[in-house]
């Protein structure tokens, strides 16, 4: 058998066109051993969820720039659930207002990123939580 | 009830699950393969293969977009990407290219890495297109890695393959190299509004008409897995590739590549090659799996303190590496 690879989809949902973060993780990930499933610009929560689901993916990562988060992330959440992957560990990284990343935390995202942060942090975080 | 029977009553996230096991060779996936073989034989496999940068993804897209609206068919996408030689890891990057086909859920995109394995496809690329045929998708859609000259595993895996070009690529001394050109059951010029589209289908044309038929034979582990073409050419001419121009980005030539795609798989049902492909395929399986127990079962018996003291043996030129293996079969597998 071998080893479980941890797999992750990078998504940009929303309308910002900003996607030199969300490349710069996806690179830094795949250079920590992992299988990044990059989507690209412009996705609806619903094309997100079903990518997640297509892929059996272990964590989502969202860049939003846009503002949108509190709008995006809520609808993303309750499909997963919906679709029986409430496993799915999600980590947003873009700019997120501090009074925002506590809620958005309470909905269930894992880790919050803003500008500065280190990919190490990332890495580190993401794999502590497909750990368990 | 059993992931299969979910499967087949529809539950995508079940289907997903099983992928994942089948793609990580878990113990429940073989038991699963097992159960759901008889079920397999009835999918189209088209592969799709080609230099990066020529439009395959994009490619992949617009013909299974064209299955779903004209032909009704359910789709299945294996869109692999190489993984990383040195971290292991991989940027899978061929959805971005297939967005058009999201919300529909008579598609399944999955993507894949090839985890060290070198033909252009992964090792378990095969059982996961087997595991979308027996969940009844008609058509398996297989895309490989950005190939160069000699990713050929396709060929070995798909009913239809077809070998992508784009304009401005290559000369005609590239054509006739051994290799890739040789696998096409269909040859796709993609980006036919660039420049340069005649200059390749020339090029292609002229490897054509060079190419005297010859026997289709498959090496596998260094077994040369015949396509006796005799028996087919005895009742039915050979099947002489056709160009199709594409222009992926807006689906044009879609529809005849389709309809060349249809060809190419009366022909191979009624010529009886699809058939002989079909058995060269089993075959080699067969060949692989019993490679890989018998590897296994020697491994187990050997103790691994022997083991590496033969294998210090060789380093030392006490022993060459085949009186090596005579002696540690010695007294097996007679």
């Amino acid at each position: 058998m071998t080893e479980k690879k941890i797999k992750v989809l990078v998504a940009k949902p929303g309308l910002d066109g900003h996607d030199r973060g969300a490349k710069v993780v996806a690179r830094a990930l795949r250079d920590a051993g992992m299988e990044v499933i990059y989507t690209g610009l412009r996705q609806t929560p619903e094309m997100i969820a079903e990518a997640a689901l297509q892929e059996d993916v272990d964590v989502v990562g969202l860049s939003i720039l846009s503002g949108a988060h509190m709008a995006l992330t809520p609808r993303l959440m309750d499909l997963l659930k919906k679709n029986g992957q409430s496993n799915v560990q999600v980590f947003i990284g873009g700019i997120i207002p501090d009074e925002d990343v506590q809620r958005l935390k309470e909905m269930g995202v894992r880790g919050v990123y803003g500008p500065g942060a280190s990919t190490e942090d990332i890495i580190r975080d993401v794999k502590m939580s497909v750990a368990g | 009830m059993t992931s299969f029977q979910a499967i087949l009553e529809g539950d995508r996230l079940a289907l997903s699950r099983l992928l994942t096991q089948v793609e990580n060779d878990a113990p429940e996936s073989r038991a699963a393969l097992i159960e759901l073989f008889p079920h397999t034989g009835r999918a189209h496999l088209i592969g799709v293969t080609g230099a990066p940068g020529t439009g395959k993804s994009s490619l992949v897209n617009q013909l299974a977009l064209h299955y779903r609206k004209a032909k009704d068919k359910r789709v299945a996408v294996i869109a692999v990407d190489p993984t990383s030689p040195f971290s292991g890891g991989a940027v899978l990057g061929d959805r971005v290219r297939m967005r058009d086909l999201a919300g529909d859920p008579g598609v399944f995109i999955r993507s894949m890495a090839t985890r060290g394995s070198l033909g252009g496809l992964a090792q378990s690329t095969a059982n996961v297109a087997r595991v979308f045929d027996a969940a009844g998708f008609d058509i398996v859609v297989i895309e490989t890695v950005g190939a160069g000259q000699s990713e050929v595993d396709i060929a070995r895996l798909a009913h239809t393959t077809l070998v992508v070009e784009a304009p401005g690529l290559g000369d005609d001394i590239q054509a006739i190299k051994a290799g890739i050109l040789e696998i096409a059951d269909i040859l796709v010029v993609n980006k036919a509004d660039r420049p340069g589209v005649e200059a390749t289908e020339k090029a292609l044309k002229s490897m054509l008409e060079l190419a005297h038929p010859a026997r289709r034979v498959f090496r596998h582990h260094g077994i040369e897995m015949e396509t006796p073409l005799y028996q087919v050419e005895s009742r039915h001419p050979l099947w002489i590739p056709p160009i199709q121009r594409t222009i992926s980005i807006d689906g044009g030539g879609v529809p005849e590549l389709v309809e060349a795609i249809e060809r190419h798989a009366s022909y191979l049902a009624q010529s009886g090659d699809r058939a002989l492909r079909e058995r060269a395929r089993l075959e080699a399986e067969l060949e692989g799996l019993i490679r890989e127990e018998l590897v296994e079962r020697f491994r187990r018996e050997i103790s691994a303190a022997r083991y590496e003291k033969v294998l210090e043996q060789i380093l030392q030129r006490e022993l060459s590496p085949g009186e090596a293996v005579k002696l540690l079969l010695n007294g097996r597998f007679k």
